[in-house]
Protein backbone atom coordinates (compact mmCIF):
# COMPACT_ATOMS: atom_id res chain seq x y z
CA UNK A 1 0.00 0.00 0.00
CA UNK A 2 0.71 3.15 -0.65
CA UNK A 3 1.29 6.44 1.98
CA UNK A 4 -1.72 7.78 0.52
CA UNK A 5 -3.85 4.63 0.27
CA UNK A 6 -2.94 3.99 4.11
CA UNK A 7 -4.06 7.87 4.63
CA UNK A 8 -7.24 7.07 2.72
CA UNK A 9 -8.19 3.85 4.51
CA UNK A 10 -7.54 5.83 8.24
CA UNK A 11 -9.89 8.72 7.02
CA UNK A 12 -12.31 6.60 5.86
CA UNK A 13 -12.74 4.57 9.22
CA UNK A 14 -12.23 8.27 11.04
CA UNK A 15 -14.96 9.73 8.58
CA UNK A 16 -17.44 6.72 9.64
CA UNK A 17 -16.79 7.70 13.50
CA UNK A 18 -17.74 10.84 12.98
CA UNK A 19 -20.89 9.95 10.39
CA UNK A 20 -22.18 8.06 13.76
CA UNK A 21 -21.32 10.93 16.08
CA UNK A 22 -23.30 13.08 13.62
CA UNK A 23 -26.22 10.88 13.96
CA UNK A 24 -25.82 10.68 17.28
CA UNK A 25 -25.88 14.44 17.88
CA UNK A 26 -28.78 14.93 15.57
CA UNK A 27 -30.78 12.24 17.41
CA UNK A 28 -29.81 12.85 20.90
CA UNK A 29 -28.80 16.84 19.81
CA UNK A 30 -25.55 15.68 22.49
CA UNK A 31 -22.04 14.22 21.19
CA UNK A 32 -22.63 11.50 23.95
CA UNK A 33 -22.39 7.79 23.40
CA UNK A 34 -22.53 4.96 25.46
CA UNK A 35 -19.35 2.83 25.83
CA UNK A 36 -20.27 -0.99 25.03
CA UNK A 37 -18.81 -3.08 27.99
CA UNK A 38 -20.29 -0.72 30.76
CA UNK A 39 -22.75 1.68 28.88
CA UNK A 40 -21.01 4.36 30.92
CA UNK A 41 -21.72 7.56 28.68
CA UNK A 42 -18.53 9.42 27.13
CA UNK A 43 -18.95 12.70 25.61
CA UNK A 44 -16.64 12.03 22.75
CA UNK A 45 -14.70 15.42 21.67
CA UNK A 46 -16.16 17.34 18.69
CA UNK A 47 -12.52 19.17 18.22
CA UNK A 48 -9.72 17.18 16.47
CA UNK A 49 -6.26 17.96 16.60
CA UNK A 50 -4.09 16.59 13.50
CA UNK A 51 -0.82 17.48 14.54
CA UNK A 52 2.94 16.71 12.80
CA UNK A 53 5.63 18.77 14.38
CA UNK A 54 8.34 20.68 12.65
CA UNK A 55 11.88 19.92 13.98
CA UNK A 56 14.49 21.90 13.39
CA UNK A 57 17.71 20.07 11.82
CA UNK A 58 19.83 23.23 10.60
CA UNK A 59 22.73 21.74 13.05
CA UNK A 60 23.20 18.09 12.13
CA UNK A 61 22.36 18.99 8.13
CA UNK A 62 25.44 17.90 7.20
CA UNK A 63 23.85 14.01 8.62
CA UNK A 64 21.16 13.83 5.85
CA UNK A 65 23.70 15.17 2.99
CA UNK A 66 25.60 12.16 4.16
CA UNK A 67 22.89 9.62 3.22
CA UNK A 68 22.60 11.52 -0.04
CA UNK A 69 26.45 10.29 -0.51
CA UNK A 70 25.20 6.87 1.34
CA UNK A 71 27.18 7.60 4.47
CA UNK A 72 26.33 7.49 8.00
CA UNK A 73 27.90 10.20 9.84
CA UNK A 74 28.31 11.04 13.09
CA UNK A 75 29.99 13.81 15.07
CA UNK A 76 33.54 14.12 16.87
CA UNK A 77 34.69 16.70 19.57
CA UNK A 78 38.12 17.84 18.18
CA UNK A 79 39.08 18.54 21.47
CA UNK A 80 38.09 15.60 23.71
CA UNK A 81 37.60 13.38 20.96
CA UNK A 82 34.03 12.17 21.93
CA UNK A 83 31.94 10.72 18.74
CA UNK A 84 27.99 11.36 19.17
CA UNK A 85 25.77 9.16 16.79
CA UNK A 86 22.82 10.60 16.90
CA UNK A 87 24.93 12.96 15.92
CA UNK A 88 24.66 16.72 17.55
CA UNK A 89 26.97 19.50 16.65
CA UNK A 90 27.24 20.55 20.28
CA UNK A 91 29.88 19.11 22.74
CA UNK A 92 28.70 19.82 26.57
CA UNK A 93 31.88 18.74 27.79
CA UNK A 94 34.33 20.79 26.21
CA UNK A 95 31.14 23.81 25.33
CA UNK A 96 32.04 24.21 22.41
CA UNK A 97 30.32 23.43 19.00
CA UNK A 98 31.30 23.54 15.07
CA UNK A 99 32.36 19.26 15.24
CA UNK A 100 34.08 17.32 12.87
CA UNK A 101 32.03 15.12 10.99
CA UNK A 102 33.02 11.44 10.24
CA UNK A 103 31.73 8.47 8.57
CA UNK A 104 30.47 5.77 11.34
CA UNK A 105 32.38 2.40 10.63
CA UNK A 106 30.26 0.03 8.62
CA UNK A 107 30.57 -2.94 10.94
CA UNK A 108 29.26 -3.96 14.07
CA UNK A 109 27.82 -6.56 16.39
CA UNK A 110 24.20 -7.02 17.51
CA UNK A 111 23.92 -6.55 21.40
CA UNK A 112 20.41 -6.34 22.00
CA UNK A 113 16.80 -6.69 19.16
CA UNK A 114 13.00 -7.21 19.53
CA UNK A 115 10.57 -7.84 17.11
CA UNK A 116 7.67 -5.20 17.04
CA UNK A 117 4.55 -7.03 16.82
CA UNK A 118 2.05 -4.51 18.04
CA UNK A 119 2.51 -1.54 16.32
CA UNK A 120 1.48 1.99 16.70
CA UNK A 121 -0.62 3.16 14.12
CA UNK A 122 1.79 5.42 12.52
CA UNK A 123 3.99 1.83 11.39
CA UNK A 124 0.65 -0.41 10.78
CA UNK A 125 1.64 -0.12 7.33
CA UNK A 126 4.58 -2.11 7.72
CA UNK A 127 4.77 -5.76 8.17
CA UNK A 128 6.51 -6.74 12.33
CA UNK A 129 9.64 -5.37 11.99
CA UNK A 130 13.00 -6.27 14.05
CA UNK A 131 14.57 -3.24 15.84
CA UNK A 132 18.49 -3.73 16.59
CA UNK A 133 20.96 -2.21 18.25
CA UNK A 134 24.35 -3.20 17.62
CA UNK A 135 28.24 -2.02 18.94
CA UNK A 136 30.17 -0.60 15.79
CA UNK A 137 33.57 -1.22 15.74
CA UNK A 138 34.21 2.23 17.19
CA UNK A 139 32.56 1.13 19.99
CA UNK A 140 29.52 3.31 19.63
CA UNK A 141 26.11 2.22 19.29
CA UNK A 142 23.56 2.41 16.59
CA UNK A 143 19.64 1.61 16.63
CA UNK A 144 17.88 1.07 13.79
CA UNK A 145 15.70 -1.47 11.38
CA UNK A 146 17.92 -4.53 11.25
CA UNK A 147 16.76 -6.03 7.80
CA UNK A 148 17.01 -10.31 8.70
CA UNK A 149 14.13 -12.67 10.21
CA UNK A 150 16.39 -14.22 12.18
CA UNK A 151 18.50 -12.02 14.73
CA UNK A 152 20.61 -13.30 17.19
CA UNK A 153 22.35 -11.20 19.97
CA UNK A 154 26.54 -11.55 18.81
CA UNK A 155 25.47 -11.46 15.00
CA UNK A 156 27.49 -9.26 12.96
CA UNK A 157 25.87 -6.86 10.78
CA UNK A 158 26.61 -3.84 8.04
CA UNK A 159 25.71 -0.57 8.67
CA UNK A 160 23.83 0.58 5.42
CA UNK A 161 21.89 3.82 3.76
CA UNK A 162 18.32 2.70 2.28
CA UNK A 163 15.65 4.27 1.04
CA UNK A 164 12.59 3.37 3.26
CA UNK A 165 9.59 2.33 1.38
CA UNK A 166 7.16 2.79 0.79
CA UNK A 167 7.97 6.56 1.98
CA UNK A 168 10.79 6.65 0.15
CA UNK A 169 12.87 8.86 2.31
CA UNK A 170 16.41 8.13 3.16
CA UNK A 171 17.56 6.24 6.46
CA UNK A 172 19.69 3.54 7.62
CA UNK A 173 19.15 0.24 8.61
CA UNK A 174 21.69 -2.91 9.77
CA UNK A 175 22.17 -5.74 7.43
CA UNK A 176 23.45 -9.06 8.57
CA UNK A 177 26.82 -9.85 7.11
CA UNK A 178 28.27 -12.76 4.63
CA UNK B 1 16.16 19.39 58.02
CA UNK B 2 13.04 17.86 59.35
CA UNK B 3 11.36 14.41 58.94
CA UNK B 4 8.73 13.92 57.02
CA UNK B 5 6.04 11.27 57.44
CA UNK B 6 2.79 9.94 55.23
CA UNK B 7 -0.26 10.81 57.79
CA UNK B 8 -2.64 9.40 54.87
CA UNK B 9 -3.11 7.33 52.25
CA UNK B 10 -5.85 7.52 49.47
CA UNK B 11 -6.02 5.04 46.66
CA UNK B 12 -8.83 4.37 43.90
CA UNK B 13 -9.69 0.96 41.87
CA UNK B 14 -7.53 0.56 39.14
CA UNK B 15 -8.76 -0.16 35.64
CA UNK B 16 -11.06 1.56 32.91
CA UNK B 17 -12.38 3.79 34.66
CA UNK B 18 -15.04 5.34 32.45
CA UNK B 19 -17.60 6.06 35.02
CA UNK B 20 -15.56 8.83 36.26
CA UNK B 21 -13.82 11.95 34.35
CA UNK B 22 -9.55 12.81 35.52
CA UNK B 23 -10.50 15.41 38.05
CA UNK B 24 -13.61 12.73 39.45
CA UNK B 25 -10.66 9.88 39.90
CA UNK B 26 -8.44 12.31 41.76
CA UNK B 27 -10.84 13.01 43.85
CA UNK B 28 -11.73 9.61 44.89
CA UNK B 29 -8.16 9.10 46.08
CA UNK B 30 -7.93 12.70 47.71
CA UNK B 31 -10.86 12.05 49.88
CA UNK B 32 -9.68 8.84 51.30
CA UNK B 33 -6.06 10.44 52.22
CA UNK B 34 -7.88 13.22 54.17
CA UNK B 35 -10.14 11.41 55.37
CA UNK B 36 -7.52 9.45 56.96
CA UNK B 37 -5.28 11.72 57.74
CA UNK B 38 -8.36 13.60 59.41
CA UNK B 39 -7.73 16.81 57.64
CA UNK B 40 -9.72 19.61 55.60
CA UNK B 41 -8.88 21.31 52.66
CA UNK B 42 -8.15 24.39 54.41
CA UNK B 43 -5.49 22.68 56.32
CA UNK B 44 -3.28 21.54 53.30
CA UNK B 45 -0.39 24.34 52.63
CA UNK B 46 0.65 22.81 49.56
CA UNK B 47 -0.43 20.16 46.51
CA UNK B 48 1.60 18.46 44.47
CA UNK B 49 -0.30 16.60 41.26
CA UNK B 50 1.43 14.00 39.58
CA UNK B 51 0.46 13.24 35.88
CA UNK B 52 1.27 12.59 32.61
CA UNK B 53 -1.30 13.33 30.09
CA UNK B 54 -1.41 13.80 26.37
CA UNK B 55 -3.91 11.08 26.24
CA UNK B 56 -6.62 12.82 28.50
CA UNK B 57 -8.58 15.92 27.39
CA UNK B 58 -7.33 18.24 29.94
CA UNK B 59 -4.36 20.30 29.62
CA UNK B 60 -3.47 21.67 32.62
CA UNK B 61 -4.71 19.25 35.43
CA UNK B 62 -3.04 20.26 38.47
CA UNK B 63 -5.29 22.91 38.50
CA UNK B 64 -8.60 21.28 37.22
CA UNK B 65 -7.70 18.68 40.10
CA UNK B 66 -7.53 21.08 42.57
CA UNK B 67 -10.45 23.28 41.87
CA UNK B 68 -12.28 19.99 41.62
CA UNK B 69 -10.86 19.05 44.89
CA UNK B 70 -11.39 22.31 47.00
CA UNK B 71 -7.89 22.65 47.23
CA UNK B 72 -7.73 26.48 45.28
CA UNK B 73 -5.55 29.03 45.76
CA UNK B 74 -3.05 26.96 47.69
CA UNK B 75 0.41 26.46 45.55
CA UNK B 76 0.89 23.41 43.19
CA UNK B 77 2.16 22.16 39.94
CA UNK B 78 2.09 19.31 37.14
CA UNK B 79 5.21 17.12 37.96
CA UNK B 80 5.70 14.77 35.14
CA UNK B 81 8.87 11.97 35.49
CA UNK B 82 7.44 9.57 33.30
CA UNK B 83 6.07 6.42 34.62
CA UNK B 84 7.81 7.38 37.77
CA UNK B 85 5.89 10.73 37.82
CA UNK B 86 4.19 9.66 41.35
CA UNK B 87 7.54 9.59 42.69
CA UNK B 88 8.74 12.88 41.58
CA UNK B 89 5.31 14.40 43.01
CA UNK B 90 5.87 13.01 46.12
CA UNK B 91 9.58 14.55 46.21
CA UNK B 92 8.45 17.93 45.64
CA UNK B 93 6.18 17.53 48.67
CA UNK B 94 8.36 15.73 50.70
CA UNK B 95 11.54 18.75 50.01
CA UNK B 96 8.75 21.31 50.67
CA UNK B 97 8.38 20.34 54.33
CA UNK B 98 11.34 18.74 54.51
CA UNK B 99 12.93 21.97 53.91
CA UNK B 100 10.71 24.01 56.16
CA UNK B 101 8.76 25.69 53.47
CA UNK B 102 5.31 24.16 54.69
CA UNK B 103 4.25 21.82 57.23
CA UNK B 104 1.03 20.00 55.20
CA UNK B 105 1.02 18.87 52.10
CA UNK B 106 -1.31 16.47 49.62
CA UNK B 107 0.10 14.38 46.43
CA UNK B 108 -2.07 13.29 44.23
CA UNK B 109 -0.72 10.81 41.46
CA UNK B 110 -3.74 10.36 38.73
CA UNK B 111 -3.83 9.16 34.64
CA UNK B 112 -6.75 8.56 32.87
CA UNK B 113 -5.09 6.62 29.72
CA UNK B 114 -8.72 5.27 28.41
CA UNK B 115 -9.81 9.00 27.22
CA UNK B 116 -7.96 8.24 24.32
CA UNK B 117 -8.53 4.67 21.76
CA UNK B 118 -5.63 2.79 22.29
CA UNK B 119 -3.85 2.27 19.27
CA UNK B 120 -3.07 5.92 19.84
CA UNK B 121 -1.99 5.53 23.40
CA UNK B 122 0.75 2.73 21.77
CA UNK B 123 1.59 5.60 19.55
CA UNK B 124 2.07 8.25 22.09
CA UNK B 125 4.00 6.01 24.62
CA UNK B 126 6.14 5.07 22.02
CA UNK B 127 7.30 8.69 21.22
CA UNK B 128 8.38 8.60 25.30
CA UNK B 129 11.68 7.50 24.29
CA UNK B 130 14.35 9.36 22.26
CA UNK B 131 11.97 10.57 20.09
CA UNK B 132 13.28 11.89 17.04
CA UNK B 133 15.93 8.88 16.06
CA UNK B 134 14.35 5.76 17.96
CA UNK B 135 10.48 6.34 17.28
CA UNK B 136 10.16 8.81 14.27
CA UNK B 137 12.12 6.41 11.94
CA UNK B 138 12.32 2.76 13.69
CA UNK B 139 8.71 2.99 15.36
CA UNK B 140 10.00 1.30 18.96
CA UNK B 141 7.05 0.90 21.34
CA UNK B 142 7.65 1.09 24.80
CA UNK B 143 7.27 -3.26 25.03
CA UNK B 144 9.95 -2.42 22.46
CA UNK B 145 12.08 -0.57 24.59
CA UNK B 146 12.39 -3.17 27.16
CA UNK B 147 12.22 -6.08 25.09
CA UNK B 148 15.60 -4.82 23.59
CA UNK B 149 16.56 -5.45 27.74
CA UNK B 150 15.18 -8.65 27.50
CA UNK B 151 16.78 -10.60 24.50
CA UNK B 152 20.35 -8.53 26.09
CA UNK B 153 19.66 -9.70 29.27
CA UNK B 154 19.00 -13.54 28.06
CA UNK B 155 21.36 -13.69 25.58
CA UNK B 156 24.26 -12.47 28.73
CA UNK B 157 23.11 -15.02 31.38
CA UNK B 158 20.85 -17.53 30.09
CA UNK B 159 17.35 -16.35 31.37
CA UNK B 160 14.51 -18.30 29.67
CA UNK B 161 11.13 -17.31 29.30
CA UNK B 162 9.86 -19.35 31.79
CA UNK B 163 11.42 -17.70 34.30
CA UNK B 164 9.85 -13.80 33.17
CA UNK B 165 7.12 -15.86 33.30
CA UNK B 166 7.05 -16.94 36.69
CA UNK B 167 7.14 -12.70 37.43
CA UNK B 168 3.54 -12.28 35.82
CA UNK B 169 2.55 -15.67 37.63
CA UNK B 170 3.31 -13.90 41.10
CA UNK B 171 2.31 -10.70 40.26
CA UNK B 172 -1.17 -12.03 38.90
CA UNK B 173 -1.28 -14.06 42.21
CA UNK B 174 -1.21 -11.02 44.26
CA UNK B 175 -3.53 -9.13 41.78
CA UNK B 176 -6.21 -11.43 42.57
CA UNK B 177 -5.95 -10.65 46.38
CA UNK B 178 -6.23 -7.19 45.91
CA UNK B 179 -9.85 -5.22 45.47
CA UNK B 180 -8.11 -2.47 43.82
CA UNK B 181 -6.26 -4.28 41.06
CA UNK B 182 -7.45 -3.90 37.74
CA UNK B 183 -6.28 -7.78 37.16
CA UNK B 184 -7.92 -9.69 40.30
CA UNK B 185 -7.14 -13.36 37.89
CA UNK B 186 -4.42 -15.72 38.51
CA UNK B 187 -2.67 -17.13 35.64
CA UNK B 188 -0.91 -19.92 34.69
CA UNK B 189 2.37 -20.90 33.64
CA UNK B 190 0.57 -22.37 30.19
CA UNK B 191 -1.22 -19.57 29.83
CA UNK B 192 1.73 -17.43 29.57
CA UNK B 193 3.57 -19.04 27.43
CA UNK B 194 0.48 -18.78 24.93
CA UNK B 195 0.03 -15.45 25.41
CA UNK B 196 0.26 -13.06 21.98
CA UNK B 197 3.69 -11.75 21.10
CA UNK B 198 4.30 -7.63 21.80
CA UNK B 199 7.92 -7.13 21.01
CA UNK B 200 9.67 -9.69 21.27
CA UNK B 201 10.12 -12.00 23.40
CA UNK B 202 7.94 -10.25 25.68
CA UNK B 203 4.11 -10.80 25.34
CA UNK B 204 0.89 -9.68 25.95
CA UNK B 205 1.39 -10.99 29.49
CA UNK B 206 4.81 -9.67 30.04
CA UNK B 207 3.37 -6.29 30.09
CA UNK B 208 1.57 -4.28 32.14
CA UNK B 209 -2.07 -2.48 30.79
CA UNK B 210 -3.16 0.84 30.07
CA UNK B 211 -4.81 1.95 32.64
CA UNK B 212 -6.67 4.26 34.79
CA UNK B 213 -6.64 5.24 38.50
CA UNK B 214 -5.61 7.89 40.98
CA UNK B 215 -3.67 7.52 44.47
CA UNK B 216 -2.94 10.23 47.06
CA UNK B 217 -1.16 10.72 50.37
CA UNK B 218 -0.85 13.71 53.00
CA UNK B 219 2.37 14.33 54.14
CA UNK B 220 3.39 15.91 57.21
CA UNK B 221 6.56 17.47 59.12
CA UNK B 222 7.29 15.68 62.10
CA UNK B 223 5.56 17.98 64.43
CA UNK B 224 2.59 18.07 63.00
CA UNK B 225 2.21 14.38 62.17
CA UNK B 226 3.24 13.51 66.08
CA UNK B 227 -0.34 15.83 66.74
CA UNK B 228 -2.12 14.03 64.17
CA UNK B 229 -1.63 10.50 64.20
CA UNK B 230 0.26 7.58 66.49
CA UNK B 231 1.03 5.84 63.25
CA UNK B 232 3.29 8.00 61.00
CA UNK B 233 5.17 6.34 58.09
CA UNK B 234 8.46 7.94 57.80
CA UNK B 235 10.23 9.02 54.70
CA UNK B 236 13.90 7.70 55.32
CA UNK B 237 15.49 8.74 52.14
CA UNK B 238 14.45 8.90 48.48
CA UNK B 239 17.92 8.35 45.68
CA UNK B 240 17.03 10.13 42.16
CA UNK B 241 19.20 9.48 38.99
CA UNK B 242 18.58 10.02 35.44
CA UNK B 243 19.39 8.54 32.05
CA UNK B 244 19.74 8.65 28.23
CA UNK B 245 16.47 9.31 26.48
CA UNK B 246 18.32 7.37 23.74
CA UNK B 247 18.51 3.46 24.23
CA UNK B 248 21.21 3.53 22.18
CA UNK B 249 23.89 5.94 23.86
CA UNK B 250 23.86 3.60 26.96
CA UNK B 251 26.44 1.21 27.03
CA UNK B 252 24.92 -1.57 29.13
CA UNK B 253 21.26 -3.17 27.87
CA UNK B 254 20.74 -5.79 30.82
CA UNK B 255 20.17 -3.27 33.91
CA UNK B 256 19.01 0.39 34.66
CA UNK B 257 21.75 2.64 35.37
CA UNK B 258 19.71 5.32 37.05
CA UNK B 259 17.96 3.16 39.07
CA UNK B 260 20.86 1.53 40.40
CA UNK B 261 22.56 5.27 41.09
CA UNK B 262 19.21 6.04 42.96
CA UNK B 263 19.22 2.70 44.85
CA UNK B 264 22.84 3.73 45.89
CA UNK B 265 21.90 7.28 47.01
CA UNK B 266 18.85 6.03 49.26
CA UNK B 267 20.76 2.90 50.67
CA UNK B 268 23.99 5.70 51.63
CA UNK B 269 21.45 8.31 53.14
CA UNK B 270 19.85 5.83 54.78
CA UNK B 271 22.75 4.03 56.14
CA UNK B 272 22.27 0.87 54.29
CA UNK B 273 24.89 -1.22 52.74
CA UNK B 274 24.02 -1.84 48.96
CA UNK B 275 24.91 -5.78 49.31
CA UNK B 276 22.59 -7.70 51.09
CA UNK B 277 19.97 -4.61 50.98
CA UNK B 278 17.05 -6.74 51.04
CA UNK B 279 17.62 -7.86 54.96
CA UNK B 280 16.50 -4.61 55.53
CA UNK B 281 13.31 -4.66 54.40
CA UNK B 282 10.10 -6.37 54.82
CA UNK B 283 8.60 -5.68 51.50
CA UNK B 284 9.35 -3.67 48.11
CA UNK B 285 7.08 -2.42 45.18
CA UNK B 286 9.18 -2.61 42.13
CA UNK B 287 8.43 -1.02 38.88
CA UNK B 288 7.52 -4.28 37.02
CA UNK B 289 6.03 -2.03 33.62
CA UNK B 290 7.27 -5.55 32.03
CA UNK B 291 8.48 -8.04 33.48
CA UNK B 292 12.05 -8.21 32.62
CA UNK B 293 12.08 -4.55 34.84
CA UNK B 294 11.16 -6.73 37.69
CA UNK B 295 14.00 -8.81 36.65
CA UNK B 296 16.54 -6.50 36.87
CA UNK B 297 14.87 -3.99 39.60
CA UNK B 298 16.29 -7.41 42.05
CA UNK B 299 20.18 -6.79 40.76
CA UNK B 300 19.65 -2.54 40.82
CA UNK B 301 18.41 -2.46 44.44
CA UNK B 302 21.05 -5.16 45.39
CA UNK B 303 18.36 -7.97 45.95
CA UNK B 304 20.01 -10.46 44.22
CA UNK B 305 24.12 -10.40 42.25
CA UNK B 306 24.51 -9.14 39.10
CA UNK B 307 22.83 -11.72 36.57
CA UNK B 308 21.04 -13.72 39.05
CA UNK B 309 17.93 -11.77 39.09
CA UNK B 310 15.94 -13.99 37.58
CA UNK B 311 16.73 -16.81 40.17
CA UNK B 312 15.39 -15.04 42.74
CA UNK B 313 11.83 -15.37 40.56
CA UNK B 314 12.59 -18.87 39.81
CA UNK B 315 12.94 -19.96 43.58
CA UNK B 316 10.03 -17.73 44.42
CA UNK B 317 11.82 -16.10 46.98
CA UNK B 318 9.87 -12.51 46.10
CA UNK B 319 6.66 -14.46 47.05
CA UNK B 320 5.29 -13.72 51.16
CA UNK B 321 7.11 -15.93 53.22
CA UNK B 322 10.55 -15.94 50.61
CA UNK B 323 13.43 -13.42 51.07
CA UNK B 324 12.02 -10.55 50.22
CA UNK B 325 8.13 -10.23 49.06
CA UNK B 326 8.00 -7.73 45.91
CA UNK B 327 4.98 -6.54 44.36
CA UNK B 328 2.67 -8.46 46.61
CA UNK B 329 0.06 -5.76 45.69
CA UNK B 330 -0.28 -7.27 42.26
CA UNK B 331 2.87 -5.10 40.81
CA UNK B 332 2.07 -2.85 37.50
CA UNK B 333 1.50 -5.95 35.77
CA UNK B 334 -1.72 -7.05 37.48
CA UNK B 335 -2.63 -4.03 39.67
CA UNK B 336 -2.29 -1.77 36.87
CA UNK B 337 -0.41 1.36 35.65
CA UNK B 338 -2.11 4.68 35.88
CA UNK B 339 1.52 6.27 34.48
CA UNK B 340 1.60 9.24 36.73
CA UNK B 341 -0.22 7.17 39.81
CA UNK B 342 2.26 4.63 39.94
CA UNK B 343 4.38 6.22 42.49
CA UNK B 344 2.02 7.38 44.61
CA UNK B 345 0.05 3.98 44.76
CA UNK B 346 3.69 2.49 45.33
CA UNK B 347 3.76 4.60 48.35
CA UNK B 348 0.37 3.96 49.32
CA UNK B 349 1.17 0.03 49.04
CA UNK B 350 4.00 0.29 51.33
CA UNK B 351 2.82 2.43 54.02
CA UNK B 352 -0.68 0.21 54.40
CA UNK B 353 1.84 -2.87 54.39
CA UNK B 354 4.27 -1.42 57.46
CA UNK B 355 0.87 -0.36 59.45
CA UNK B 356 -0.66 -4.32 58.74
CA UNK B 357 -3.60 -2.53 56.27
CA UNK B 358 -2.92 -4.75 53.31
CA UNK B 359 -5.64 -6.60 52.10
CA UNK B 360 -6.20 -10.28 53.28
CA UNK B 361 -3.29 -12.42 51.60
CA UNK B 362 -1.73 -9.75 50.71
CA UNK B 363 -0.09 -8.86 54.35
CA UNK B 364 3.97 -9.11 54.97
CA UNK B 365 5.22 -10.26 58.46
CA UNK B 366 6.56 -6.97 59.18
CA UNK B 367 9.80 -7.44 61.17
CA UNK B 368 12.09 -4.45 60.07
CA UNK B 369 9.13 -2.06 60.42
CA UNK B 370 10.82 -0.88 56.84
CA UNK B 371 9.79 -0.83 53.12
CA UNK B 372 11.23 0.43 49.68
CA UNK B 373 9.79 1.55 46.20
CA UNK B 374 11.75 1.54 42.75
CA UNK B 375 9.87 3.27 40.97
CA UNK B 376 11.82 4.18 36.82
CA UNK B 377 10.50 6.33 34.54
CA UNK B 378 10.68 5.98 30.59
CA UNK B 379 13.53 3.16 30.60
CA UNK B 380 15.56 4.68 33.12
CA UNK B 381 15.22 8.13 31.77
CA UNK B 382 14.33 8.91 35.33
CA UNK B 383 14.54 7.00 38.37
CA UNK B 384 13.23 7.22 42.23
CA UNK B 385 13.99 4.73 45.19
CA UNK B 386 12.22 5.78 48.15
CA UNK B 387 13.08 3.93 51.42
CA UNK B 388 9.85 4.03 54.47
CA UNK B 389 9.81 3.29 57.64
CA UNK B 390 7.48 3.18 60.63
CA UNK B 391 10.68 3.90 62.59
CA UNK B 392 11.72 7.44 63.24
CA UNK B 393 14.82 8.18 61.44
CA UNK B 394 17.57 9.71 63.41
CA UNK B 395 18.71 12.22 61.12
ZN1 LIG C 1 34.49 17.70 23.71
Amino acid sequence: MSLNEIRDKMQKEISQSLTILDNVIKTTKLPIVNEQKTNNPLWIDVREIDLRYQVPVKKIIKFFEGLREGKVLATKCPKCGSVYFPPQDDCPKCKISNLDWIEMPKEGEIVAYTIINVKPPSFSHYQDYVVGIARMSNGVNVLSWVRAKEVKVGMKVRLEVVERKPEGYLTYELVPMG
Amino acid sequence: MRNVAIIGTGHTKFGVRTDVNLQELAWEAVKQALEEANLEQNEIQYFVVGNVGNWSSEELPAVIVGEYCNLTPKGTMRVEAACSTGSAAIRDAYLAIKSGEVDIALVVGVEQMHQAPNPQVVELIGRAGGYFWEFENFGLTFPGYYALHASAYMAKYGMKEEDLGKIAIKNHYYGARNPYAQFQKEITMEEYLKSKPVAYPLKLLDSSPITDGAAAIVLASEEVARKITDSPVWIVSQGVASGTANLSRRTDFTHIEAAQIAAQQAYKKAGIEFDNAWKNFDVADVHDCFTIAEIMAYEDLGFAKRGEGYLLAREEQTYIGGKIPVNVDGGLKAKGHPIGATGVSMAVSIARQLLYRAHKGTQVEVRNGMGITHNVGGTGHYAYVTIYSTRRPSK
